[in-house]
């Protein structure tokens, strides 16, 4: 639907709805995630408008993580043998790991071995 | 307030029970997509919601309490059956004066705006008319009455993807403006991820699986592990499919568990709406040759 700034007014939910071809409730719902996180109002009559932009973290700070991250690890892990798919899978089980730290992960390695 | 409620229904032809001891009870505010195999009793049920068959037990009534077919009930609720019942030779403007005389409370603007915007011209014949201006026609018919409750059987089955998508488009537009509920029975899984969150699947006559979608989803998982393990699995869930390699095994369960909870050995997975139902209609045998579905059951097979 778009990017939107700090004080924009956001779509009518009949708007999205007919654009998308999508329930009217997941359009609630997602404002209503929204409005959870602040980063949208409601203005009763008016519309909905957007209350403040996601905060962002320093460029400064992502070039440096960006730069440590290609010249260090994905390198080893190209030199390793891992293709784009490969680092993908091991970076998006990593984090379900550190997501759900989960306890029988010992047990399930000499299972599957 | 429910926009449906039956309990115990049951509707018996000579060949025997379509539909048994059906109960279930939809909230209003919801679209609601009804699935089931052929002669699961989809027509059957949605037939008796609007009074054009009486149940043989049981009752239904709907919008929160008026018995199926009372003239309070017809008022309110709008229906459209398979295969857009309009008159053939007539133009469509003549369709309309037809609905308007029929109809009380018929909103003729309401209807000529959204053929405008449609752009289904007036003056041509019904039977001229493609088969998505006719299912639109028939859409617009009903929605100039302002139901609260919309049933639509099979309404996308014979239509072309654009079609389809631009019908179920008109749907969910008029859910947002007018906030009336939907039921309509489909046999396009693909379709109903988007447009639906409210899910009633009969199977054999009967409600195998009915709430929103969000929650039904929730409630089942799907495992993956070893296969040789599978049989601990078969004994502690309820298990509606099982696809088992020589080492590896899914199993679709129902009894939901969040990922940290699953057995040792086992991950568990969320579930998607279209393996869910797919799931369900596998399971529930055919009668008698029955089974047209369209889209998603050939990718499913291919897979």
């Amino acid at each position: 639907m778009g990017y939107l700034r700090k004080g924009d007014q956001l779509p009518r939910v009949k708007e999205v709805v007919a654009a998308l071809s999508i329930n009217p409730n997941t359009v609630l719902k997602a404002y209503r995630s929204l409005e959870e996180k602040r980063l949208i109002a409601a203005r009763p009559g008016l519309g909905t408008y957007v209350q403040a932009e996601p905060e962002t973290i320093d460029i400064q700070v992502l070039n440096s993580l960006r730069q440590r991250l290609r010249a260090g690890w994905l390198r080893e892990a190209r030199e390793a043998g891992l293709d784009d798919d490969g680092i993908l899978a091991l970076i998006m089980v990593e984090l379900q790991d550190i997501r759900g730290s989960r306890a029988d992960l010992p047990g399930s390695a000499e299972g599957v071995a | 307030m429910t926009v449906l409620e039956t309990f115990g229904l049951g509707k018996r032809y000579r060949s025997g029970w379509a539909l048994s001891d059906c109960t279930l009870a939809i909230p209003a505010g919801h679209i609601v997509a009804l699935v089931g195999p052929n002669g699961a009793g989809k027509t059957t049920l949605l037939n008796c919601a609007v009074g054009l068959l009486r149940p043989s037990s049981g009752s239904v009534r709907v919008l929160g309490g008026l018995p199926a077919g009372s003239p309070g009930a017809l008022e309110r609720v709008a229906y459209v059956a398979q295969d857009a019942p309009l008159v053939g030779q007539l133009p469509t403007q003549e369709m309309i004066t037809v609905a308007r005389c029929l109809n009380p409370g018929f909103d003729v603007q309401n209807a000529l705006r959204r053929l405008q915007s449609l752009e289904i011209p007036l003056r041509t014949r019904v039977a001229k008319l493609s088969g998505g201006q006719q299912a639109q026609l028939a859409l617009t018919l009903a929605l100039a009455r302002h139901p609260e409750l919309l049933i639509l059987d099979e309404p996308i089955a014979r239509l072309d993807p654009v079609a389809r998508h631009d019908f179920m488009t008109q749907v969910v537009t008029a859910v947002a403006e007018d906030g009336l509920s939907v039921i309509f029975s489909s046999h396009v899984v693909s379709e109903l991820e988007r447009v639906a969150d409210y899910l009633l699947l009969l199977s054999r006559g009967r409600v195998a699986l009915a709430g929103p979608i969000d929650e039904v989803l929730a409630e089942h998982a799907c495992l993956s592990g070893p296969a040789d393990d599978v049989r601990s699995i078969a004994n502690g869930f309820d298990v509606l499919d099982l696809a088992a390699g020589r080492r590896h095994a899914r199993v679709l369960v129902r009894g939901g568990f969040a990922s940290g909870q699953a057995p040792a050995g086992w991950e568990s997975d969320d579930v998607g709406l279209e393996e869910l139902i797919l799931a369900y209609l596998r399971r529930s045998p055919l009668p008698s040759g029955a089974g047209d579905f369209t889209g998603g059951a050939s990718s499913w097979q291919a897979s």
